[in-house]
């Protein structure tokens, strides 16, 4: 079977794990498409998951409700084991990209990580992924019995149900404990549309001048025109913005229709979480910036003047 | 305790990318530690003199002769020696963690520091790999780290938000930007650095295969409109890019 870990959060199936399903469905691995759902209270979750797959293993345990590398791993590795998975595909997502690698050891299986393409070659699975801050793609391959794979969100379209739903069935599951406390969480929660949905954003950097611009001009664009919003590290390090609205290396990776940058500079570790977006926009008053080099429309000028007209004309 | 910090060697991240044939070639290419690594370095070095019992920190690297440099810079910025296992021989990331784990054991090693992602490779799955190899937990993207006596406390990102955290060693931690500033090594420490040790191990003493076979490699380019819009007229320069996100990108109603 082609295992997939279904990705899910508030009672909702993610978008990342349609997006695996249609990888499930391309790669030309053997198998029924079988969904792993993991956590607590996810009947609502199951079903969803069964509109897609073949069947639906789930895994509804209070010793899952809250994710931990350890406990998916042994558990994501246990059903792959007794379903003689030839293929286990994972979410790219940090915490897929952090638990899968416990798997690929525990089963003794090649890893291809944060793949956006997949295809079967014979007995191997090949697959593209970014490297060097996504500026070059690489192809690779692994071959193996069984084999690991994470795939990047928002690289494959979501699937759409497939004739009958899957039947579904509850697992038992022999889970370790965590050697881990979690002593506190905060979650960073945006009201407008996850950076990950949105099909245009609207990201901040330090030349926007201030946290009350920030407010005013990048929220105030993004209200105007349905967007999400988005920073640079610069940006979230002077405390402007949370965390969770980072794009980048160690943000988020994004890939909008339309992705909007007021006075970003376009550093390297920036344009590895946007420079894939379908059309890059940039205000900046340097028109040296390096962002004007992978912009399709850009302005040369100051954002304390265009965004105010900007956000005067997209009213109307 | 002792704490094993994994080095690797990348280009500054300024630096053009080219690939000759199916690989990226690094021929004429500056080369430094990951950025993401040396924030572990530094760690490891905090810890210590942070008053935790630090008997010895390590730092490994894997990959060709150059890399020398890189534990170099690590010697310099105050670790106490090196270990190279020189190859030209690309592993992956999980094979890799075979090597870490033999090392971390025959070092007796109850920390191990790393980046939290690979600035060449983009792969996250050293450290986890690693902890799973060694049966230890594992506490990647840290953005705060502190130690008392046998336990750790922190702080790191997960998928929607951020999380504290207390574990007991031994554990790997994976480090990101935040978590503290790198110092530069200074003139007299580079020269104390030369005396360190820096064992060179052969990669065939280790029981290590590569899992993943690297096929091509092709630089991204994607053509760009580059349409510029004149911003001295700010009213008609918003009017000018509406127009075109409307009408010529369709991507505004
Ligand atoms: C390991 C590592 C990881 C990193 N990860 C990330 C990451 O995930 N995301 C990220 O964004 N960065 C990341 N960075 C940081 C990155 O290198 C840059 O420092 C950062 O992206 C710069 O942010 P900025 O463009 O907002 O600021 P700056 O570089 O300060 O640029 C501001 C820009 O605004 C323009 N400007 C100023 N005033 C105006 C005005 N009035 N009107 C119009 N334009 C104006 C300026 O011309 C300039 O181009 C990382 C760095 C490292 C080392």
């Amino acid at each position: 079977m082609i295992l997939v870990v279904a990705e899910h959060a508030g009672g909702k199936l993610g978008k990342s794990t349609l997006e695996m399903v249609t990888a499930a469905r391309d790669s030309g691995r053997e198998g029924p498409i079988t969904l792993l759902v993991l956590g607590q209270d996810v009947a609502a979750v199951a079903t969803e998951a069964a509109a897609v797959a073949d069947q639906v293993l789930v895994g509804d345990l209070p010793a899952l409700a809250q994710y931990n590398p350890e406990v998916w791993a042994a558990a994501v590795t246990q059903i792959a084991r007794e379903g003689e998975a030839s293929t286990v595909l994972i979410g790219g997502s940090r915490s897929g990209r952090e638990y899968a690698p416990r798997v690929a050891v525990k089963l003794d299986a090649p890893y291809l990580e944060d793949v956006i393409k997949l295809s079967a070659e014979g007995d191997a699975l090949q697959a593209q992924r970014y490297t060097f801050l996504a500026r070059v793609t690489e192809t690779v391959q692994a071959s193996g019995p069984v084999i690991v794979a994470t795939v990047k969100p928002g690289s494959f379209a979501p699937a759409a149900p497939a004739g009958a739903a899957g039947e579904q069935y509850d697992i038992e599951l022999d889970l370790p404990t965590s050697r881990t406390e979690i002593t506190g969480k905060s979650v960073e929660k945006s009201s407008r549309v996850a950076l990950s949905e949105a099909e245009i954003i609207v990201t901040g950097g330090r030349g926007v001048g201030s946290p009350e611009n920030f407010a005013q001009y990048v929220e105030g664009l993004a209200d105007n025109i349905g967007a999400g919003v988005g920073a640079t590290r610069a940006v979230v390090d002077a405390g402007w913005r949370p965390y969770a609205e980072q794009v980048g290396q160690t943000g988020k990776t994004v890939q909008p229709k339309a992705y909007i940058a007021l006075g970003v500079s376009g550093a390297v570790q920036h344009l590895s979480g946007m420079g894939k977006s379908k059309n890059i926009i940039a205000i900046n008053k340097d028109a040296e910036a390096p962002i004007f080099k992978v912009a399709d429309y850009g302005i040369v000028g100051d954002v304390n003047q265009i965004v105010p007209a900007l956000i005067a004309a997209s009213k109307k | 305790m002792k704490i094993l910090t994994l080095v690797r060697q990348v280009p500054d991240a300024e630096a053009r990318v080219k690939v000759s044939g199916d690989r990226v070639d690094l021929d004429g290419t500056t080369l430094v530690i990951d950025g993401m690594d040396e924030y572990g370095v530094e760690e490891a070095l905090r810890l210590r003199e942070g008053g935790a019992n630090v008997e010895d920190i390590v730092a490994l690297a894997v990959g060709p002769k150059k890399v020398e440099d890189a534990l170099r810079t690590a010697l310099a910025m105050g670790v106490d020696r090196a270990i190279h296992i020189e190859t030209d021989e690309r592993l992956d990331a999980v094979s890799l963690s075979k090597i870490v784990a033999q090392v971390a054991q025959a070092e007796g090693t109850s920390l191990i520091l790393l980046g939290g992602q690979e600035a060449d490779w983009d792969s996250q799955a050293l450290g986890a790999a690693s902890a799973e190899r060694l049966g230890w937990p594992q506490l990647t993207w840290t953005n705060e780290l502190s130690a008392d006596g046998d336990t750790l406390t922190g702080r790191h990102d997960v998928d929607d938000g951020n999380e504290g955290f207390k574990v007991s060693l031994p554990a790997v931690i994976t480090a990101q930007q935040g978590l503290n500033e790198p110092r530069y090594p200074t003139l007299p420490n580079i020269m104390k650095a030369k005396k360190k040790e820096l064992r060179k191990d052969e990669l065939g003493s280790y029981d290590v295969q590569p899992g993943v076979q690297y096929l091509g490699a092709e630089i991204q380019t994607r053509a760009r409109l580059n349409r510029m819009i004149d911003g001295k007229d700010p009213q008609a320069a918003a009017e000018q890019l509406l127009d075109l996100l409307r009408n010529e990108a369709k991507v505004l109603a």
